[in-house]
């Protein structure tokens, strides 16, 4: 593979592909051990209205009027499934069944409603993403990473999900022992003196904005799929919180360049003249290695932390 | 135009269409509550989602036969099988892995979808022109829907209700109380079986009316919506199937009159709808009757308060306190009691001391559990029970004339 082809075309959303599942499975790791795993399908069923909003009030497609449409309608469905959890006294699991399902058939409706078949907005766009869009054309080659000129043609989304991938690291870094400890045992985190129920709503909010981020670039399926699968694979190979995030991340990571590299040239390998979606095809090799690791994963089931020591 | 619609006037594919979602929105709502009682409503998620690579394959694999491809017992015949196989996952995973249910949850629908959507580009460069309409399946689309297809949809609509009602009663007797329907020698495991075939048939069935991301919206809401409306298991049941059949033919009929409107979202805002009122307004259960509830209880612990301050001669600052006695006409604009005032805060005095004694009185225990302050002693005394009191107490104390 030469760089000349696969630096313009396949670098950078190879590079996006694995910051959007690393920044999303760092999170997925509490989020599955909080029984909160859901929590990534709700958000990315409900930031399609914030960001049909957004661009129905701003009337283009720009990126911080979309970001912030779909925080905001994130936020909306958190209080609303709150609302509905505690005024109705429903259970969490129905509340936001009701909720996500309701914004994101709004988020339809908007969209069909509206004008927006001028622009690239539409449901395939917001399910699929179109990673494979996100090329470097200035690049020639691998000499480019070092031009200066080259580099300032970078598809924007790349510097946005590196930073948010490190907001991310630093997010669990900064309250590591809190989060570890809480999501644990909330019991003893609250005896020991700490906020639990402000831990646990920023540790949402960190899971929405790297949902966010994603979302823009990616589509909503990588997004749903790297929270919960990368995690759930690493937790069958360790009991120990820092290996599982290791792993998880390692997990990640592979998804993403397999996934790319088999929706992009593994069609040519096998005769086919067109490439396959690529977030397809990450969340399918993320499904595939939780399989091998719920079937072989030396942790795989309950209580096997007793057996191993 | 949506009168025509709701009245069946616009010809026969829109009536079979509307009728078919009414007969499967009323089979979503009997088949979800069992889902939702049994707190495993988000598992409709996961087998919505995996439908999708099943119609693709099955789309693939008719095509492959020299077939057309659009062949729509074909298509839901692939979504049945791969949704069974998404559902199989989930139960393999939460059950034979340390995976919670909703992490096994995700991971399916998330993979099946994703697995789903690298079919659907395969077959959007297979061949071009005779995959349209496959994106329907997403949302939803009944506009340019087969006059076979709108009846296929229709007929299936209708066995699956059946198929609910036949199977209602252990279905109902395992959501509520799985212990006792073990005893009673019904075989629970096979039950619940059943209860996933519902939703399973409900999900296939609703693909292309209501498509595979909101058809789960169809097996939630009614549920959750006919909650509110009563505690009784069997009206829960019932509820749900009309709220469902009511959200499903109006949304049906209103997108049938217009064409900008999409079948899927229509129906479940209209769901919504319904829930957002009951939530609201329903009479036990809805944030309004709970409201009034909380100001009745308000003004009973302020008149109270008020008239046992004007038993004891204290003056009343507090603004709502002083504007409900003077509502009630028992205090002048100036906090002075008026005559009838002056009776009921001698009596408020007197039953408080009535309540003083008697629970100072081991053998009044019971009684005197049921004090709070509001309750009127006359509801837990007799009359004879309250003349000893007051033999006991003597004189009426403390009223001012």
């Amino acid at each position: 593979m030469s760089g000349d082809e696969f630096v313009p075309l396949s670098l950078v959303p190879m590079l996006i592909g694995i910051c959007v599942a690393v920044a999303c499975a760092l999170p997925g790791n509490f989020l599955v051990l909080r029984r909160q795993a859901l929590i990534g399908d709700a958000i990315s069923h409900v930031v399609l209205p914030g960001i049909v909003v957004a661009f129905l009030i701003t009337g283009e497609v720009s990126t911080w009027p979309m970001l912030l449409g779909a925080a905001g309608a994130a936020v909306v469905a958190v209080v609303c499934i709150e609302a509905v959890r505690r005024l109705g006294k429903i259970e969490p699991g129905a509340a936001m069944g009701v909720i996500f399902t309701a914004m994101f058939a709004g988020g339809v409706l908007l969209l069909e409603q509206s004008d927006t078949s001028s622009v690239h907005l539409d449901v395939e766009h917001a399910l699929y993403g179109n990673l494979e869009s996100l090329i470097w054309l200035d690049a020639t080659g691998w000499s480019s990473l070092w031009d200066v000129q080259a580099l300032a043609g970078l598809p924007v989304e790349l510097p946005r999900m590196v930073f948010t991938l490190i907001f991310v690291c630093a997010f669990i870094a900064v309250f590591w022992r809190p989060l570890k400890i809480s999501t644990f045992d909330e019991g003893f985190a609250q005896t020991i003196g700490l906020h639990t129920a402000p831990l646990g709503l920023a540790l949402v909010i960190v899971a929405a904005i790297a949902a966010v981020a994603a979302f823009d670039a990616v589509g909503s399926i990588i997004v749903i799929a790297m929270f919960i699968c990368p995690p759930a694979a690493a937790r069958m190979m360790t009991n120990r919180l820092e290996h599982q995030l290791a792993w998880s991340a390692g997990f990640a990571a592979l998804s993403a360049i397999l996934g790319y590299v088999i929706a992009g040239y593994g069609p040519l390998w096998i005769g086919m003249a067109d490439a396959v979606s690529a977030a397809g095809m990450i969340a399918t090799i993320s499904g595939l290695i939780l399989a091998v690791a719920a079937v072989f994963g030396p942790h795989r089931t309950r209580g096997s932390a007793a057996a191993v020591g | 135009m949506i009168t025509d619609a709701l009245l069946l006037q616009l010809g026969y594919n829109a009536t079979l269409v509307t009728i078919g979602a009414c007969l499967l929105g009323m089979a979503a709502g009997v088949g979800g509550t069992f889902l939702f009682l049994r707190k495993r409503a988000l598992v409709s998620d996961a087998i919505s989602h995996a439908t999708l690579p099943g119609v693709g394959i099955a789309f693939m694999v008719m095509v492959a036969f020299g077939g057309e491809g659009r062949n729509l017992i074909g298509l839901l015949s692939g979504a049945a099988v791969s949704a069974a196989l998404g559902l199989l996952c989930v139960n393999w995973l939460s059950t034979r892995t340390r995976l919670a249910e909703d992490a096994a949850i995700g991971a399916v629908l998330s993979v099946f979808f994703g697995f789903g959507i690298v079919l659907l580009t395969i077959i959007q460069t297979m061949s071009a022109g005779r995959q349209a309409g496959l994106e329907g399946f997403l949302l939803g689309s009944t506009a340019g829907m087969l006059r076979s297809d709108a009846l296929i949809i229709a007929v299936s609509a209708a066995l699956t209700l059946m198929l609910v009602l036949v199977l209602r009663r252990p279905l109902t007797l395992a959501s509520f109380d799985p212990d006792f329907a073990t005893t009673t020698g019904q075989n629970v495991t096979r039950t619940d079986l059943a209860m996933m075939g519902i939703v399973l048939a409900v999900t296939v069935v609703g693909l292309k009316i209501v498509g595979l991301i909101l058809i789960v919206a169809l097996l939630i809401i009614p549920p959750v919506t006919a909650r509110f409306w009563t505690d009784r298991t069997d009206h829960v049941v019932l509820i749900a199937g009309a709220l469902g059949g009511v959200s499903a033919y109006v949304g049906a009929a209103i997108s049938a009159a217009q064409p900008a409107m999409p079948t899927g979202p229509i129906i479940v805002l209209v769901g919504f709808g319904l829930f957002a009122l009951s939530l609201l307004l329903a009479p036990e259960r809805g944030v309004v009757s709970a409201l009034i509830r909380h100001r009745q209880f308000q003004r009973r612990v302020h008149l109270r308060q008020g008239l046992l301050a004007l038993a004891q001669g204290q003056p009343i600052y507090e603004r709502l306190t002083l504007r409900l006695l003077r509502s009630e006409g028992w205090a002048l604009p100036d906090g002075v009691a008026t005559d009838d005032g002056r009776a009921r805060a001698a009596k408020a005095l007197r039953d408080e001391t009535r309540w003083q004694t008697i629970r100072r009185d081991p053998a009044y225990e019971a009684a005197a559990a049921h004090y709070d302050g509001l309750t009127p002693i006359e509801t837990v005394l007799t009359t004879d029970q309250i003349e000893q009191v007051d033999r006991d107490i003597g004189a009426p104390r403390g009223v001012t004339s």
